[in-house]
């Protein structure tokens, strides 16, 4: 997995490409905590990611509730069939932003 | 059939997901392996993790490529603590963000991306047997 950090004015985007296992799942959560310490609303782009596990997921999570508490926002866009799959059945489609 | 005896630690996962790979190539659709590989992630893991309580044993992973219809059979092999990941209840999935555990979602995603799982305890090892058809 690869992360790439776009600057968007005050917006953090996140572009992850390739797998998100549980073993670099925490790089993602690591990534998304050292976002909201630099801006308030932060966008994850999944058009080159794979598929996501459990671990991802946990890390989302955080990460929506990171947001909820900074009062800011925490949206993914360009979600692959793969991964929509994912938080459909997880559940996740209803507690993320999914643009 | 391809067996694969490795020590069960978060480390060794990347091995595990490329002799899967390996084992199916050609075999099935991206979106079929992909799902296996979630699959195994997340029950090689539960071994590394949990099955000898912080200790390092042995994981045996076998596969096997089955016909009429054609699938992929599973088996996880670990000398750990008994435990039947079935038995764990199925997370609730309408809770909100806030009150949302992580727990029980990784054997969750192996039920729905398979086709068969089964349990067993046998001769001192828990043994983990899944299928997925191959498509």
């Amino acid at each position: 997995m690869n992360i790439t950090e776009i600057r968007e004015n005050d917006t953090i985007k996140l572009v992850i490409e390739g797998r998100i296992d549980t073993i670099n799942s925490t790089k993602l959560q690591t990534a998304i905590l050292q976002s909201f310490q630099k801006g308030k609303n932060l966008v994850l782009d999944f058009e080159r990611t794979d598929y996501i596990t459990s671990a991802g997921l946990r890390a989302l999570l955080i990460g929506q509730k990171t947001a909820a508490s900074k009062g800011g926002s925490m949206k993914l866009v360009h979600v692959s069939q793969m991964v929509m799959k994912v938080f459909e059945m997880s559940g996740f489609a209803k507690i993320l932003t999914i643009q | 059939m391809q067996e694969l005896k490795i020590e069960a630690k978060e480390d060794n996962l990347y091995l595990v997901m490329e002799a899967l790979e390996e084992y199916i190539r050609g075999q099935c659709s991206d979106d079929v392996r992909d799902q296996l590989l979630i699959c195994v992630d997340e029950l090689f893991i539960n071994i590394a993790h949990y099955a000898y309580e912080g200790e390092v044993g042995e994981a045996i992973i076998q596969m096997e490529i089955r016909e009429e219809p054609k699938r992929l059979k599973v088996v996880f092999l670990d000398r750990g603590i008994p435990y039947n990941p079935l038995e764990k209840e199925d997370p609730d999935i309408t809770l909100s963000a806030e009150d949302r555990k992580i727990g029980g979602l990784g054997i969750f995603m192996v039920k729905d991306f398979t086709d068969y799982q089964e349990y067993e305890y046998v001769d001192g090892y828990n043994k983990f047997t899944i299928e997925k058809l191959l498509f």
